[in-house]
């Protein structure tokens, strides 16, 4: 019997853009926290280590700033990279097919049957191939940096984009949104990381383009 | 080639160091404080190109202002620079052709619009408050400023600098705000007039002015000389 191999490949527009958005998000998470810290929306803080801006005490020292201002120009920069980026995948998923191809059909049945499947550690990941629950993780992170552009649109310019926020049921809300999804963004980044180091071969794709892995069990559907 | 591929790595390595995100090390070197600089610089330009003159901050219902309004400064309120209406001069510079000084009793005294607006703060929080003034376009207008220009910039008593755009300027709801809540601006709030701009960030409202300039030279701003945008608009 030949053996069978799957493939996971991904172009190379698809990895620049994949760690460009990667590497702007963790931006605007740090920065984003220490600018969150300067007016805590909720009855905590983040520890400054764990945020972007450079050293607070030094800041303040210097110029009475808590590294606010560095936050701010770190958020405004990655910004750009971001959206640039986004709508760039969002573009070149849809044009190329990747979105349909990859990401669909996926109905709320197999979602639920895969996720218990995961829960109980029985679900097989195949390489190249999406189960439900990926699907549905990956449009959610889709949507989820959508409403992260259009609430920070209505934070930075609530004057010039209004009435935008008053879709987020206005400036503060808006802040609150920003908020929750940023932390579903978080949960999202945690599991995506954490399944990569699972299965390592997925990161290996998305650095060099390819991965491929001896397929485990050789069903009938297979050898067709 | 390989100049190019040392800087491919020096890149590659750099990014490295990003995704560490220790925050203390790398907003500090200079190199990655020139790179955001530019950013920001480009954001201003972005932020000029956005701005509507004439499309007008949201007003609020006169119950939804706050009567204690949030008193923030880089000092406490009892250090709030008290200024005496006997000798309170407000001087004029730059491309304006009557610089001659203004009393209290003659700012007062010009033609007054309220507004209920909201303060939003770079650090995220935002009040409603109702101020009443002069729209600075009228005073500009009075002493003959030179609205080609292309800067307007403001020294503080309490030591604090700022400087705007001309069209954020002209803005009809850019006041020179004598009255809070109805009552004469009090000391910790400015008095006797802040430049209240619903348009900008809190801090490009400043406080205490005692001296106006019209300007092609883009004013330098207290917190903007500490790393904050310079245009901050909203």
């Amino acid at each position: 019997m030949t053996p069978i191999y799957d493939e996971q490949r991904h172009p190379l527009s698809r990895r620049i853009l994949h760690w460009v958005m990667a590497l702007s998000i963790l931006v605007m998470i740090g920065s984003g926290w220490r600018i969150y810290n300067a007016s805590p929306i909720f009855g905590f803080t983040f520890p400054d280590w764990a945020t972007l801006g450079g050293d607070v005490e030094a800041s303040l020292a210097r110029h009475g700033d808590p590294g606010v201002a560095s936050a701010i120009e770190w958020h405004f920069a990655a910004m750009w990279t971001l959206v640039i980026a986004y709508l760039l995948f969002v573009l070149w998923g849809i044009v190329t097919g990747h979105f349909w191809r990859d990401f669909l059909p996926v109905s709320p049945r197999s979602v639920i049957r895969d996720m218990v499947d995961a829960l109980r550690f029985r679900l097989e990941h195949r390489l190249g191939e999406y189960n439900a629950v990926q699907k549905v993780a990956y449009w959610g992170a889709l949507a989820a940096v959508a409403m992260m552009i259009l609430s920070g649109i209505a934070i930075w310019k609530p004057v010039q984009s209004y009435p935008l926020e008053l879709l987020f049921g206005g400036f503060q809300g808006a802040r609150l949104v920003h908020f929750l999804v940023m932390a579903g963004i978080v949960l999202f980044l945690l599991v995506h990381v954490a399944l990569t180091l699972l299965v390592p071969r997925t990161l290996l794709a998305m650095v060099v383009g390819r991965a491929t892995e001896l397929r485990h069990t050789v069903t009938s559907e297979d050898a067709r | 080639m390989t100049f190019v591929r040392r800087q491919a790595l020096r890149g590659g390595l750099s990014l490295g160091a990003l995704t560490l995100l220790t925050g203390c090390d790398l907003s500090d070197h200079d190199a990655v404080q020139r790179v955001l600089a530019r950013f920001s610089q480009w954001n201003d330009k972005v932020q000029a190109a956005i701005f509507g003159p004439d499309r007008l901050a949201p007003t609020f219902p006169e119950a939804q202002a706050v009567k204690d309004f949030r008193y923030n400064a880089w000092y406490g309120p009892d250090k709030a620079p008290r200024l005496d209406s006997a000798d309170y001069r407000l001087q004029l510079a730059g491309r304006i052709d009557d610089k001659r000084a203004w009393s209290v009793d003659e700012l007062y005294a010009l033609p007054q619009v309220s507004q209920v607006t909201r303060h939003v703060c770079v650090e995220g929080w935002s009040m409603i408050g109702r101020w009443s003034g002069t729209p600075l376009r009228t005073f500009l207008e009075r002493i003959g400023a030179d609205t080609t220009a292309r800067y307007v910039g403001f020294e503080c008593a309490d030591g604090y600098y700022e400087g705007i755009d001309m069209p954020t300027a002209l803005h009809p709801q850019t006041l020179m705000a004598f009255r809070l809540s109805d009552e004469i601006l009090p000391t910790k709030y400015g008095y006797p007039f802040k430049i209240r701009i619903p348009t900008k960030l809190g801090f490009k409202n400043p406080k205490f002015v005692t001296a106006i300039y019209i300007t092609d030279k883009q004013p330098r701003g207290y917190w903007t000389d500490r790393g904050y945008n310079w245009f901050s608009g909203i």
